[in-house]
């Protein structure tokens, strides 16, 4: 007895609400693209079928269950229409829709779609609703342990825990999303945001200074953490950190990067921007030399910034120069710098 | 002017040699009429489709047959919303990005009849509608708050004439605190700093007149940063990859900073080049960026779609022309046929003065040299 054929699985075909009796009052509404349409989309039968009967609900502003059903149908086939988001945010609380369910519904969609802003938009306002933020942590972790930078993501993570105050873990989850790749700007960049909003950086600065250094010496090419490093001493100056200079000429001998000459670049300029009054003239003069030098190599290095390194060499001379007419330009600077007194004309 | 030729990069706009036939502007004539269903993921974006195709046309110096023009001026008018503001397609709510969107295509159009077609009044009714009491904008009522909402409203209001002092209030001290560690501007405050809300953000702050409140120094290193010195082209954050659309965003920048270093005094800049290299970015998108059947992409193995030929275009125009009213430098990679419209730099969004959508000021002419 072969009864495989009888009990195989028939998919469902996706039934036109035009041919469902229970939607047989309602008269769709096609699009009005006008006579001669622009940028006209070629609709699937199901999409123009679904979108006709959005219009009509929309236009009666119906509030029902079977409204709320084709809201999933109509997301289904454009998630980015923030009209259909609305309504069914409309919808969910004129019939008080159990949110949890909405819960498991978003996150189902976001796990599919997670690059899309209405979704995680939509998952904050339950999430308000409800006023409960247990699952979200865990939540976002999923989808950053699929895209560990989707910046929606990272986005909605802020949000839940400066508003429901959740900071106690996020450091330790923040290092660990460091040890897994360690060059994931997203994950300084959130490493950044836990600190400033909770120690501050005036304890932890030891602290963090020690870490870029590890993190450097194990990856003496990643960025993020050169940025880091300047990103925090920044705020104070980068040559109030005593001994900071001095650790980093060292590592130029087995660590070298653009951005480890930038660093030094950073901290030279800071010495000259920010001298105390008792600094000497020839003093000054000497840290503009060890600048211009940087300049000059990294214009010759990271060329792809040359125009860059150029400019950066002629303006700090500018601003700190001595009026010395032996001064030469930069070498392969094609831009004369302009003598002063010409300047005070062009201002 | 700089004329640098480099094997295989001529921007191929058509060819019809073989039995394999490409040719940009059918691209962009087919798909101002009629898109396959694989737009249908856009079908809240429509207006961005106009202006995205639009504005690419207006970079070759295609001109938009006066019929094709009008109708694209009726189809924007049924996206207008009854509240204000205009919507991603007829009878949808409106929302600030197809604002901004359906408003420049409409001036790119640049017609009595396109301008007309923008409800002014209705339109400040909608900025006040989603103006919030910290300074920012939500993108529609009941909706995300991010930092394209601000340039996005100050964009439309500046070249509608509409921009009050009320409407921007508090947004400045906003966008500002958007700046972080990186030197670059987040989506919200707290975020990592990403070229399209950096864009955005300065862009915005440029037509509020307020850009020099910003750390420009910091902003220009990280910019600068964002060019992959092997690529050529821009990332869009630290430590990603390469997409040619952050040719218009990064690379955008460049120009905005170089004004806004010059207003403040800075005497150094150079006269002719922008702070980064535009032989390498004009390299990234000929050599890597061209779709054979016309179009642009991300990178290579990507498909087209009209946002990144728009973006391409935008940065290659960019990467082409440095100057401003008085002082123009050109640098085309390749044939002269590449060349490209310049892209005036009032394009981050006219300045009030700019604005000519007013019954007392006739149009002027946009982006014609």
């Amino acid at each position: 007895q072969d009864t495989t054929f009888l009990s195989q699985e028939i998919p469902p075909v996706f039934l036109c609400f035009r041919d469902r009796k229970e939607w047989a009052d309602l008269e769709p509404v096609p699009q009005d693209d006008g006579p001669n349409p622009v940028v006209k989309i070629a609709y699937s039968e199901k999409f123009s079928d679904v979108y006709d009967y959005f219009r009509a609900l929309l236009k009666n502003d119906e509030r029902s269950e079977r409204a709320f059903a084709l809201t999933s149908e109509a997301i289904e086939l454009n998630a980015a229409n923030y009209t259909v988001w609305h309504y069914r945010r409309v919808l969910l609380q004129a019939l008080s829709k159990d949110l949890r369910e909405e819960m498991r519904y978003i996150t189902a969609i976001i796990e599919e779609q997670p690059k899309n802003y209405q979704v995680w938009h939509h998952r904050r306002m339950v999430v308000e609703w409800l006023n409960d933020p247990s699952e979200e942590l865990e939540f976002i972790a999923d989808i950053l342990s699929q895209d560990a930078k989707n910046y929606h993501a990272w986005q909605h993570r802020q949000w839940v825990i400066q508003e429901y105050k959740l900071w106690d873990d996020e450091l330790d989850f923040v290092e660990n999303l460091l040890e897994e790749d360690v060059r994931n700007n997203s994950a300084w960049n959130q490493r950044h945001f836990v600190i400033s909003h909770t120690s501050g950086f005036s304890d932890a600065m030891e602290r963090e200074i020690q870490y870029c250094l590890y993190q450097i010496k194990k990856a003496p090419n990643n960025e993020s953490a050169w940025n880091y490093l300047k990103g925090i001493l920044q705020p104070l100056g980068l040559s109030a950190q005593p001994g900071l200079l001095e650790r980093v000429l060292e590592l130029k001998q087995t660590h070298c990067s653009p951005y480890l000459l930038a660093f030094l670049f950073d901290c030279y300029e800071d010495a000259l921007e920010n001298s105390k009054e008792n600094v000497a003239e020839e003093e000054q003069q000497k840290t503009l030399k060890k600048a211009l030098e940087i300049c000059q190599l990294l214009a010759q290095e990271d060329t792809i910034r040359k125009e860059y390194w150029l400019f950066l060499g002629r303006s700090l001379k500018n601003k700190h120069g001595s009026s010395d007419p032996s001064d030469e330009p930069l070498a392969d600077d094609p831009e004369p710098s302009v003598p002063v007194s010409e300047q005070q004309e062009m201002s | 002017k700089d004329s640098i030729s480099t094997k295989g990069s001529e921007l191929r706009l058509y060819n019809c040699f073989s039995d394999f036939c490409f040719d940009i502007f059918c691209y962009f004539q087919k798909g101002l009429r009629h898109l396959s269903d694989a737009y249908e993921c856009l079908d809240a974006s429509r207006p961005w489709l106009c202006f995205w195709i639009l504005h690419s046309l207006e970079l070759l110096e295609e001109p938009i047959p006066a019929a094709v023009a009008s109708d694209v001026c009726h189809f924007l008018a049924r996206c207008q919303s009854p509240a204000g503001g205009f919507a991603g397609g007829p009878g949808q709510h409106a929302h600030l990005a197809p604002t901004y969107a359906a408003v420049n295509a409409l001036c790119i159009i640049g017609t009595e009849q396109a301008y007309n077609i923008i409800d002014r009044e209705k339109l400040l009714d909608f900025l006040m509608s989603v103006k919030q009491p910290d300074g920012s904008f939500v993108m529609h009522v009941g909706g995300e708050v991010d930092v394209r909402s601000a340039y996005c409203a100050a964009s439309v209001a500046s070249l509608t004439n509409i921009l009050t002092p009320k409407l921007f209030e508090d947004t400045t001290n906003w966008i500002l605190s958007c700046q972080n560690w990186e030197g670059g501007l987040s989506g919200v405050p707290g975020l990592e700093a990403h070229g399209g809300y950096t864009f955005c953000g300065t862009a915005a702050l440029v037509i509020l007149g307020k850009e020099h409140m910003l750390d420009l120094k910091a902003l220009l290193r990280w910019v600068v940063s964002r060019q992959m010195r092997f690529e050529g082209g821009f990332q869009g954050r630290c430590n990603k990859l390469v997409d040619g659309c952050y040719s218009f965003w990064q690379a955008g920048l460049l120009p905005l900073l170089h004004r806004a270093l010059f207003k403040q005094g800075e005497s150094e800049l150079s006269r002719q080049r922008w702070m980064f290299e535009q032989q390498a970015l004009q390299e990234y998108i000929l050599l890597c960026c061209q779709n054979p059947t016309g179009g642009l992409v991300d990178k290579p193995g990507k498909s087209r779609d009209f946002y990144h030929t728009c973006y391409c275009l935008s940065g290659l125009s960019i990467a082409q022309h440095f100057g401003n009213m008085d002082l123009h430098h050109e640098m085309i990679l390749g044939k002269e046929d590449n060349r490209l419209v310049r892209l005036q730099q009032s394009w981050a969004g006219g300045s009030a003065e700019q604005g000519w959508i007013h019954s007392e000021i006739e149009p002027t002419t946009t982006n014609k040299q």
